[in-house]
């Protein structure tokens, strides 16, 4: 069919090496740019309506959890270190960068969005020291002290929110470009695009450390550390560098969400536990140690439980919203476990799987 | 100066000061061990004869407690007698259901998986029974029947060191069923049958298929234990709160217990429970106040970060050997 690549020569070694070597791949790679890049925008700006409605309940969370998908994945499914603190590395870019923003509030607010990924990346490190010594689920524990270590900060240090009454984040106005990007003036499709070009850019980065000799040593890392130690690899640099290139990126995400998702706060309740395990459940489903799978997560964990209750709304049956509420969540835990079965190495496994039968239609193998 | 003093002298000296007080803290301290012990001991039992780290094992206990809860109220409510004794054995049925489904829906088709992924398969899980609990017996917080199951009410209080000390009976049943369960379980693996079976199937997976023993059958025995234990942990937790979904964080302390006494060892899980038990409390109460309160919600894994550092499998876990 349409999807070979017999004729495509690879000439160079740069074109050996590519990360995506088949020309149609290239193709679907610019085609799917484009449509989030100009056919989403489209789309809301012919019908504001449902538009906005898609921007900010799908298409922002969506972008977002899965800049944070990616954080834990070159975490956990890369460098192979399970971390259930994910959601305080969130919140702590997102305090820094509120910190940041209202003591210096005339630099752009996407400047800071990416600093406050320096702190959290800061904190990252610190937390990430006894991974040295620690392994496995001893090690996944030890994260749940950084969880809710952070979280008590976030509570009990009123500087952190500015001795707000409430105790939340509450973000304020700030433009770029002259537009409204964020705070209550600002639409969807403004804070969209922050969002489209902050995770484009992120992902773009993170394949290139994956791809190279970074990204290499983490896998080693991963596959055996003792090995990886005799070939040369050290250890406490990699397994630092991993926790704090994952901190950056759990970071900018948090700090995102609250800036260009809630758009007008969030409490620190936000970052609990729950939210840990939300993007750990993401990595799982899409796949461990897969980029395109973090996506494939983010979409699947986050979205299937909106259109569940959507359908479940558009079925008009006479359920109250509490049992529709109650049921989602039973068939999002009853999906994880069948999609594990299914498929234990994840969506991206799948994806694969899909490309490889593509390739070699009509032949079974 | 000011603050060293606060730190390292000042505590110690209210417990000078205060002894009774401080046996108060310690009981509670105890006490709330040996609860997170329990938690922790339904965690050890999956770990060893399944390798899964049951995340469900939180959600277990509240499910276990919800549905004595719900059945009690709802046999209450149409007239039923004694329905404290048959809430209870129904909720003894309802949890080895659960542990047989578990089997059969998500462990044996996920046999020989990498950890993480039954890991994950336990996180569905914990949904699941999220969702099941409440589409069922629904959200509101529930009041735990302690006293039709026979369960004593009220403190006693004693002269102890100059001081008043009470201690609240239920926390001392708590104790008593606590050490009964485990004496009942080392028991019950030392010299039955189905014990040394799930010892075997503990030690190596492929031997103990070998030689005959059935995997399918010990993994629902095994969750069934841990169901029954569950169970056990519900009632005296809710006991001393209500019993809710808010449980489920209490859960999540009895992984620090876990990593302290090691994932493999039951007497790790009692002692680990004691020292996080105690540790916390007296942290709270004497360290606390220096740090704005609330210390608790992380102390504890911070104990446990401390005593891995030295002892990286926990005090009684088998020590990790690794090869090329």
């Amino acid at each position: 069919m349409f999807y070979r690549e017999t004729g495509q020569y690879k000439t160079t070694y740069a074109a050996d090496m590519a990360v995506f070597p088949i020309l149609q791949d290239r193709i679907a790679l610019g085609l799917m740019l484009l449509a989030v890049a100009v056919g989403v925008p489209l789309f809301a700006m012919l019908f504001p309506a449902t538009g906005n409605y898609f921007l900010q309940v799908i298409m922002i969370p969506f972008l977002i959890f899965a800049l944070a998908a990616i954080g834990l994945n070159i975490l956990t499914g890369y460098t192979g270190l399970m971390s259930l603190g994910s959601g305080a590395f969130m919140g702590v870019g997102a305090f820094a960068c509120y910190k940041l923003t209202t003591i210096f509030p005339d630099v752009p607010i996407v400047i800071w969005v990416v600093v406050s990924g320096v702190f959290s990346c800061l904190v990252g490190v610190l937390f990430g020291l006894p991974s040295l010594r620690i392994k496995g689920f001893y090690l996944a524990v030890a994260t749940l002290a950084a969880q809710f270590f952070l979280q008590w900060c976030f509570v009990r240090i009123p500087w952190l929110f500015n001795y707000n009454a409430s105790g939340a984040i509450e973000v304020p106005e700030r433009t770029l470009f002259g537009l409204a990007v964020t705070g209550a003036n600002a639409t969807p499709l403004a804070r969209y695009f922050v969002v489209l070009a902050v995770v484009a850019g992120m992902t773009w980065v993170a394949s290139n450390l994956i791809h190279g000799r970074i990204g290499r040593s983490w896998m080693a890392v991963r596959d055996m550390d003792i090995a990886a130690q005799l070939m040369g690899i050290q250890l406490l640099p990699a397994k630092l560098l991993a926790f704090a290139v994952s901190s950056f990126y759990c970071g900018v995400a948090g700090a995102m969400m609250v800036f260009f998702w809630y758009a007008t706060g969030a409490e620190p309740e936000v970052f609990s536990i729950r939210q840990s395990f939300f993007v750990l459940s993401m990595i799982i489903i899409g796949g461990l140690g897969s980029l395109v799978g973090s996506f494939f997560g983010a979409a699947l964990i986050y979205i299937m439980p909106i259109v569940l209750g959507a359908i479940a709304n558009w079925s008009g049956a006479p359920i109250s919203a509490a049992t529709i509420e109650h049921l989602r969540v039973m068939l999002t835990g009853a999906l994880i476990i069948f999609f594990l079965i299914v498929e234990p190495h994840g969506l991206a496994r799948l994806w694969q799987i899909a490309k490889q039968k593509l390739r070699i239609w009509p032949f079974p193998y | 100066m000011d603050i060293l003093y606060k730190i390292f002298i000042d505590p110690f000296m209210q417990m000078g000061a205060a002894p009774d007080l401080l046996v108060q803290a310690l009981w509670e301290g105890l006490v709330g061990g040996v609860l997170y012990a329990l938690i922790a001991l339904g965690f050890v039992l999956i770990f060893k004869a399944s390798g899964v780290f049951n995340f469900a094992q939180g959600i277990m206990m509240v499910f276990a407690a919800l549905t004595l809860v719900g059945l009690y109220e709802w046999m209450a409510r149409h007239g039923v007698p004694a329905p404290a004794a048959i809430a209870l054995v129904l909720t003894i049925g309802v949890m080895y259901v659960l542990a047989v489904s578990i089997e059969k829906f998500v462990l044996r088709p996920l046999v020989n998986q990498p950890d993480i992924i039954l890991f994950m398969a336990t996180f569905g899980l914990t949904f699941v029974l999220v969702g099941l609990g409440e589409l069922i017996f629904g959200g509101e917080p529930k009041q735990m029947i302690t006293e039709q199951l026979w369960l004593p009410k009220g403190s006693i209080d004693m002269k102890i060191l100059g001081g008043l000390v009470s201690l609240q009976k239920i926390d001392i049943a708590a104790a008593v069923i606590a050490s009964a369960m485990v004496a009942g379980l080392a028991v019950f693996f030392q010299s039955t049958r189905i014990g040394r079976a799930l010892r075997a199937v503990a030690d190596d997976h492929q031997a103990a298929l070998s030689v005959g023993i059935s995997l399918n059958q010990i993994w629902v025995i095994v969750w069934f234990t841990a169901g029954i234990v569950a169970l056990a942990t519900g009632i005296m937790w809710g006991a001393r709160s209500d019993v809710s979904f808010a449980l489920e964080i209490i859960a999540l302390k009895a992984l620090p217990v876990l990593i302290l006494g090691g994932f493999t060892s039951i007497p790790g899980a009692i002692v680990g429970g004691l020292i996080i038990g105690v540790g916390e409390k007296l942290g709270e109460f004497y360290w606390g106040p220096l740090l704005g309160g609330g210390i608790e919600s992380w102390l504890a894994y911070f104990i446990a970060l401390a005593f891995l550092l030295f002892r990286p499998q926990g005090l009684f876990g088998e020590k990790i050997i690794e090869r090329i």
